[in-house]
């Protein structure tokens, strides 16, 4: 298998259905089954709260959760009970998403066309290198972007935002322009930042993972496999530093994109 | 990679999943943080006025001990006073009882002597008549002689 092959392969989701009626079924599985873990997980937690002796999972998830509030009352003017779950979600469904970038990108696929008895099954983990799971978190952000913003604002507030605002009342069409722009790069920004994050780290993954498959041939490998070893982890620790990093300025923006949508005086 | 209907899913589990996170994780979770953190203060707070009391407790102690010790040395000077008054008056009246007794003794050794000097004079008187019958070898009738003999006694 050429190298060009090896990396499409690796980079194509395993769908059913044509045109935009496609089904990302990797993506949705995987997505699912971290979500449903967030769910089996906290609904486990949620049932032996403790509050004298809090267990150490319970500690874990407090920690957590004391991270994601201290960054909306940091970011968030006002008051507003969906934003601190809103991002406390984000933080960990983006992150747990991440973290299956740094199983070995062969690993899965692998184990996978030997269960399928496919060769050529295709199969992409990491459901945030597909642009519709970033798009569809973004999108959702955007469109409480707009009803805080018509909610708090009201209807004229929000058609005023758009009128009067950076440049004042002599620039209409100009404004218009830029703020409509100003919005709509929110979730673009949003997705695309995340996606092309994790995006780019699956590729350097996966030409990583060229060094020591297709490259070294015979005696060669002796050379390139223990390079490949070392590449990959250095890869891998600071990877581990990106999908947090990512997952935090997911959660941040949000809450400070709500934030902004929350402030009567813009 | 392109845009497709995996996007709509990806909403909906997005949207479900907050919603669960605030329901099952974050409500109680967040409710459970708070209830400790207000259960921490107030014993922070408890704890404060406890200290606060026991500061009270402690100066009203000491104002106490201090009044005690002041009424304790109130009383000590009081009995002080009393005892040496007792004494004076003992001493006044100690001396009085031995004036008295002086007095007494005085005229006791008075009518001593009074009584002494009478029998002396009665002696004398018979010495007298005794010595003149002697002389005069005759009795003297000491009865017609009486006056004269008083007289004598007195004398003497």
């Amino acid at each position: 298998m050429g190298t060009v092959e090896y990396i499409q392969h690796h980079l194509t989701n395993n769908h059913i259905g044509e045109g935009f009626w496609t089904f990302n079924l990797d993506t949705i599985v995987v997505s699912f089954l971290l979500g449903a873990l967030i769910v089996f997980v906290s609904a486990r937690l949620g049932k032996q709260l403790e509050t004298g002796k809090p267990g150490g999972f319970q500690n874990f998830v407090e920690s957590i959760l004391d991270f994601v509030s201290t960054n909306v009352r940091d970011a968030f003017p006002g008051h507003n009970p969906l934003i601190a779950p809103l991002a406390l979600t984000i933080f960990v469904w983006v992150w747990l998403m991440n973290f299956m970038d740094l199983i070995p990108v062969d690993l899965l696929p692998y184990l996978f066309q030997l269960v399928t008895g496919d060769p050529h099954a295709h199969l992409k983990i990491v459901p945030t290198t597909d642009l519709n799971t970033t798009l569809a978190m973004a999108f959702t952000v955007f469109a409480l972007i707009i009803y805080y913003n018509i909610k708090i604002k009201g209807v004229g507030g929000f058609i005023k935002m758009f009128l009067f605002h950076p440049f004042g009342k002599f620039f209409i069409p100009v404004n218009v322009v830029m703020t409509f722009i100003e919005e709509v790069s929110k979730p673009l920004s949003l997705a695309l930042r995340l996606f092309g994050n994790m995006f780019a780290g699956e590729l350097v993954f996966l030409l990583i993972a060229l060094i020591g498959g297709t490259l070294a041939v015979g005696a060669a490998a002796l050379f390139w496999a223990p390079l490949q070893v070392l590449l990959d982890l250095g890869w891998l620790i600071f990877h581990l530093l990106v999908i947090t990093l990512q997952a935090f300025i997911f959660m941040v923006l949000t809450i400070v994109y709500l934030g902004m949508a929350h402030d009567e005086g813009h | 990679m392109s845009i497709n209907a995996t996007l709509l899913i990806q909403i909906i589990a997005f949207v479900l999943l907050v919603w669960f996170v605030n329901k099952v994780l974050w409500g109680p979770l967040s409710k459970l943080m708070e209830e400790r953190q207000k259960k921490i203060a107030d014993g922070l707070s408890a704890a404060e006025k406890g200290k606060h009391e026991l500061e009270l407790a402690e100066q009203k102690a000491k104002e106490v001990l201090k009044e005690a010790k002041s009424q304790a040395q109130n009383i000590l000077s009081q009995a002080e006073k009393r005892s040496s008054e007792i004494v004076e008056d003992a001493k006044v009246k100690a001396n009085e009882e031995a004036d008295r007794i002086k007095a007494a003794a005085q005229a006791e050794i008075e009518q001593e002597v009074s009584r002494a000097r009478e029998d002396l004079r009665k002696e004398v008187a018979s010495l007298v008549v005794t010595g003149a019958e002697k002389i005069l070898q005759k009795e003297v009738d000491a009865a017609a002689h009486n006056d004269m003999l008083e007289t004598l006694v007195k004398s003497i």
